[in-house]
């Protein structure tokens, strides 16, 4: 199923925004903030909350050590430099809490997806997807997760997140994203 | 799944052609080339005025005299007069044309044909004349299933092409191609084949998972491909008559760029391990694969050259993607591109005289050849995204796919000369276009 491949990408990032919104009301635990390039991604809910009214709705945290916290409070997603595959010192911070909340949920089984921008060609960007997720796995693996737990694959260009041009929609295509496989709530 | 629409087509049972008559032989045994001529290496050619009137026969004469001509335009080297201008009206391929009237309206060569049906068989006759010389140059006979008009057209036209040009033609071919559909964030992705004139165009692939870089062999009736799924990827050989699918196997990271050897027994890929891709080679016959590059860089996009004694490739070994050639079997690399930008998606030309590319710079992407040794490199198309040419199998066009920003992909073909470039006749998107070679 294609759709599946990226389908809830869109989905997701309203579900990111609501739940953020709630999420300084209903956290306990503080929530680290860590510096990510881009730094947003304007995706607003579909629908509005009304402004008046007797009753108001809100998103309920995610369950801790579901698929949905981890995007939501450590995040599935780095960024790199054009044709680069280094991990870059503004992806290390959030790099480093996906290792913690992999170390705090053991049975997580994730899967690299290294991306990359339409300014290349379709073989070569696959080639260089694959480095990229390969870096994110290397460093997961230094911070001491079993590297069993970890598999890598690449879409080359096949799966921008930003289906725009210009180079602010290329830094966001030039990504390697984690994804939960299994083990997760 | 395959839901392969592969149509059987066996052309070596349908079709068969004689030399006319003594006729026909006697103008082939004169001078190999008429007063007329068609250069196809010169870049600033003039279209040579040709006339194609409808066959006679009904309808499926003129169906077959239009895509005759439309096949001669698209060449980019004749110039099919319009009909009305014609004045001999109702000629048929059994009387001598009055050269007077094609010569009024500038005719310097007349492609006139007959199409009789007998027992359930198409016959079509058709004549190639030199106007001015006032000689014929081809008389042929095609018979063929009546279904297969279409095929009798693109023979014909690829006769005269030949006759004319001194070179092979390439409109009895097909295209493989990625059809694509749904919006940049959830493309779908079919594999598909087309008549070289977009005609006959029907899916091999469902669009479930992604596919990418489909390949003819050499026979025109296997295609390689790599199909990508969120948690693997694999290389296929499909083939078209069987609708027979099977992968190359499993391998411990991604497997990608396959590309068959000129003889279609191995399958040149990339096998990524580690975020480290190098090339390898699989003998389709023992199913044993040999590594060919080792080094710590990219390497992929592996393609034969003609003979199957050398390889040219891309490897960012140096610091940026260029191209390298190297022996068959991994041995001695040495890099032939130079010069600003990266090169990419190098194909050995059929012929074995150039290796096309894609090529990046400034910001711009181009098809270009360069001969295999990296001289006379030349650079035939600029625009926001060309990528991945594919050769005719006369090794005169190229095909390659286009984006313009935030637009789908579509196909075009441009000239080795880089003066004919126009977008190919399929009205859909599609990407990664490969020609197949002349069928039978």
């Amino acid at each position: 199923m294609v759709r599946s491949f990226t389908g809830s990408t869109v989905l997701r990032l309203a579900l990111v925004a609501t739940a953020a919104a709630s999420l300084a009301a209903c956290q306990s635990k503080p929530k680290p903030t860590y510096p990510t390039t881009p730094p947003s991604t304007p995706s607003e809910p579909s629908t509005a909350p009304p402004t008046t009214g007797p009753v108001t709705g809100q998103a309920t945290a995610p369950l801790p050590g579901s698929a949905q916290d981890f995007v939501v409070n450590v995040g599935d997603r780095v960024y790199f430099d054009t044709d680069s595959h280094d991990i870059r010192e503004d992806a290390r911070p959030l790099l480093s809490a996906q290792s913690e909340w992999l170390r705090r949920y053991p049975s997580v089984v994730v899967r690299i997806e290294g991306n990359a921008d339409e300014r290349g060609t379709r073989e070569y960007n696959l080639a260089l997807g694959a480095r990229r997720a390969n870096s994110v796995r290397d460093f997961l693996v230094g911070q001491g997760i079993t590297s069993s737990r970890i598999s890598t694959i690449s879409f080359g260009k096949e799966q921008p997140i930003d289906p725009g041009t210009g180079e602010e929609a290329w830094q966001k295509n030039r990504n390697a994203r984690t994804a939960i496989v299994s083990g997760a709530r | 799944m395959t839901k392969a629409k592969a149509r059987s087509r066996n052309p070596v049972a349908a079709l068969l052609f004689t030399l006319l008559c003594a006729i026909t032989a006697a103008a082939l045994a004169a001078p190999a080339r008429a007063e007329i001529e068609v250069n196809v290496n010169r870049g600033d050619v003039q279209p040579l005025p040709i006339a194609v009137p409808a066959f006679g026969g009904g309808q499926t004469g003129a169906d077959i005299s239009q895509v005759i001509s439309a096949n001669l335009q698209r060449s980019g080297l004749f110039r099919p007069l319009d009909p009305a201008s014609f004045i001999e009206k109702g000629l048929t391929a059994n009387v001598q044309p009055r050269f007077g009237d094609w010569k009024t309206i500038n005719a310097q060569a007349l492609v006139n044909g007959q199409v009789t049906v007998e027992g359930g068989k198409l016959r079509v006759d058709f004549r190639l004349w030199d106007v001015f010389a006032e000689q014929q140059l081809l008389g042929l006979q095609f018979t063929a299933s009546p279904e297969s008009w279409r095929k009798v057209a693109h023979k014909i036209s690829d006769a005269v092409y030949e006759r004319l040009t001194g070179e092979k033609g390439y409109f009895d071919t097909r295209v493989v191609f990625v059809a694509e559909s749904g919006s940049r964030l959830n493309p779908v992705k079919r594999l598909a084949i087309m008549d070289q004139d977009g005609a006959n165009p029907s899916y091999l692939t469902s669009g479930d998972s992604i596919v990418m870089t489909p390949r003819f062999s050499s026979n025109s009736q296997e295609i390689t491909y790599m199909s990508l799924r969120p948690d693997s990827s694999t290389i296929y050989i499909l083939n078209l008559e069987t609708a027979r699918r099977e992968s190359l196997g499993t391998f411990p990271g991604m497997v990608f760029a396959p590309r068959f050897s000129p003889d279609g027994g191995k399958v040149v890929f990339s096998v990524e391990r580690a975020g480290n891709s190098d090339l390898y080679v699989m003998n389709l016959s023992s199913r044993t694969s040999t590594r060919l590059t080792t080094d710590p860089s990219i390497d992929t996009s592996g393609s034969f050259s003609p003979d199957g004694s050398r390889i040219v490739f891309n490897s960012d070994r140096g610091g940026s993607p260029q191209l390298y050639v190297m022996g068959a079997d991994g041995s001695a690399p040495r890099r032939i591109s130079g010069g600003d930008g990266r090169y990419t998606t190098p194909v050995w030309s059929p012929t074995g005289e150039f290796i096309a590319f894609t090529k990046q710079t400034g910001g711009e992407f181009h098809i270009g050849v360069m001969r295999p040794d990296g001289s006379d490199e030349r650079l035939l198309t600029s625009s926001y995204l060309d990528e991945g040419p594919t050769w005719a199998p006369n090794g005169r066009v190229l095909m390659f796919s286009r984006e313009t920003p935030g637009g789908a992909a579509k196909l075009w073909s441009v000239d080795v000369t880089g003066r004919i470039l126009q977008p190919m006749p399929y009205p859909g998107a599609g990407s990664d276009p490969a020609w197949s070679p002349l069928l039978n």
